[in-house]
């Protein structure tokens, strides 16, 4: 791995979004959009606060998910990746610079998230940062599966399919909809698998408590630990030779 | 004597159910051009996947510069310009060039020069996206061109260019064995073929001959190297 290579290529992904400014609209402003959506759907600023801490985690990582893995599929198709495999350029590289050029547009549009959640009556009193660092490790999580997920797909279509089928469970078992706790036996094993859950737990957490404990930071590692083990599985499924 | 810079021995790939190639035995010397030459599906792009190292090799063996392909140290010395144009189109013609310069470790002058050598330079600024057919063509050449590879591997370089810009590029692949790289160079049209000091000819991978475009005419009797390649088919057939 040298640096040259991933910053490179975090330079090229950032100026292939240059060249598509309605991408970079797109996302940057959609979280922010449908979290206003959500305030207004409830008219509530007391349901609001409960919702939206989940929701700064939620949003990104399906955005960021959806963006990497058509993104990344491109380029297998496109024959760039193929033609990149001939050269030194290291797998690692690869993936690093795109989790960089990625991981900063999740972390502009998080912010912008969370200023807009706040402008909406979100108090999060002192533990902004602690919030704005799950919601971007949360996005990063994102652009990890989405790499992995695109070594699975053939076409864009069926890119398009692993949203539903790797993003929705985890939505539904996270904890936005209903409370872990209060989930059959089973359905909660399955949720403690699912990395989204510990990211929103932590999301919660850090909203309610207004401030960091033992279990924030925990739950804060695992999603870390899990970025960094889907990197690494899609470096695994990236080949440089057809058998 | 002839330094190697290709060996292939009893070389065989199956891709899924079928034989792709069939027992290639072929070499490709240092400093001139080789010519790949065969119909389309005659196994030429696989062939060259299994040089650079992107074709697992299984059945037989490929030396590169005296390493098995696909060793990590010949990604600096091979180059490989795919087929098509595996080329960014959101990026403009420096974008693409530069990024892939990084990559194989070019100082960043290198991008000036190849852009020039395929006289790109006044399309520096442009989106691939919005350039024709052969432009983005000649992208993928400069991006072959960067850094100094000991040997080229163009996979159809010059299809939908002009006469005159094919007539320009033959001269910069002589220019470059001249200046001792080693180029295979891939074409389904013979008229190029005239222009490579030896060739191979590819039919449902086999390899029908391996010699320099002058020995085949003569040993086929013909004129041309279209009419050579018909009577091979017709005497590789009636022998088998």
């Amino acid at each position: 791995m040298t640096l040259t290579a991933t910053f490179a290529t975090a330079r090229r992904v950032a100026l292939q979004l240059r060249h598509d400014p309605r991408t970079v609209v797109m996302l940057v402003a959609v979280p922010s959009l449908l979290l206003a959506l959500l305030r207004y759907v409830y008219d509530s600023p007391a349901v609001f606060a409960q919702l939206a801490p989940a929701l700064l985690g939620v949003f990104p990582f399906v955005l960021m998910f959806l963006v990497t893995s058509i993104t990344t599929l491109r380029e297998r198709t496109s024959g760039t990746l193929e033609r990149l495999m001939t050269t030194p350029i290291a797998k690692l590289d690869l993936l690093a610079g795109y989790a960089i050029a990625f991981g900063v547009v999740a972390i502009v549009q998080v912010m912008i998230a969370v200023l807009v959640s706040v402008s909406l009556g979100l108090d999060v009193g002192g533990t902004l940062g602690w919030l704005l660092l799950v919601a971007a490790a949360d996005a990063l999580l994102g652009v990890a599966l989405g790499l992995l997920a695109s070594a699975f797909a053939r076409t864009e279509f069926q890119a398009i399919q692993f949203m539903p089928l790797v993003v929705f469970p985890q939505l539904l078992l996270c904890g936005l909809f209903q409370p872990r706790s209060q989930m059959a036996t089973v359905l909660q094993w399955a949720s403690d698998v699912m990395p989204v859950s510990y990211a929103v737990d932590a999301l919660q957490r850090v909203a309610r408590n207004g401030h960091v404990s033992g279990d924030y930071t925990r739950d804060l590692v695992v999603v870390g630990c899990c970025v960094v083990a889907g990197l690494a599985l899609a470096a695994a499924t990236l080949r440089r030779q057809t058998p | 004597m002839t330094n190697y810079v290709v060996e292939a021995t009893s070389l065989s790939i199956v891709r899924g159910s079928a034989q792709v190639l069939r027992g290639l035995d072929l070499t490709v010397s240092e400093g001139v051009i080789t010519g790949l030459l065969g119909p389309s599906g005659s196994g030429k792009t696989t062939l060259m996947r299994a040089i650079v190292g992107l074709q697992a090799v299984r059945d037989g063996r490929i030396l590169v510069l005296g390493r098995n392909a696909g060793t990590a140290s010949l990604r600096s010395d091979v180059a490989y310009a795919p087929q098509g144009t595996s080329v960014y189109p959101d990026l403009s013609v420096v974008e693409n060039v530069g990024y892939f310069a990084r990559c194989v470790h070019a100082k960043e002058e290198d991008v000036d020069r190849v852009l020039s050598q395929v006289e790109l330079t006044p399309y520096a600024d442009r989106l691939a996206r919005s350039l024709s057919g052969g432009q983005r063509s000649r992208v993928s050449l400069a991006i072959a061109l960067l850094g100094s590879p000991r040997l080229l591997v163009l996979d159809e370089p010059t299809v939908g260019l002009d006469p005159v810009l094919r007539e320009q590029l033959w001269r910069l692949f002589a220019e470059l064995a001249e200046d001792g790289v080693t180029l295979l160079v891939s074409s389904h049209v013979m008229d190029e073929a005239e222009r490579c000091d030896d060739l191979l000819l590819l039919r449902d991978g086999k390899l029908l001959t391996q010699e320099s475009p002058t020995s085949l005419k003569e040993r086929t009797s013909t004129v041309s190297l279209d009419a050579a390649f018909l009577s091979l088919v017709s005497t590789g057939s009636e022998s088998s």
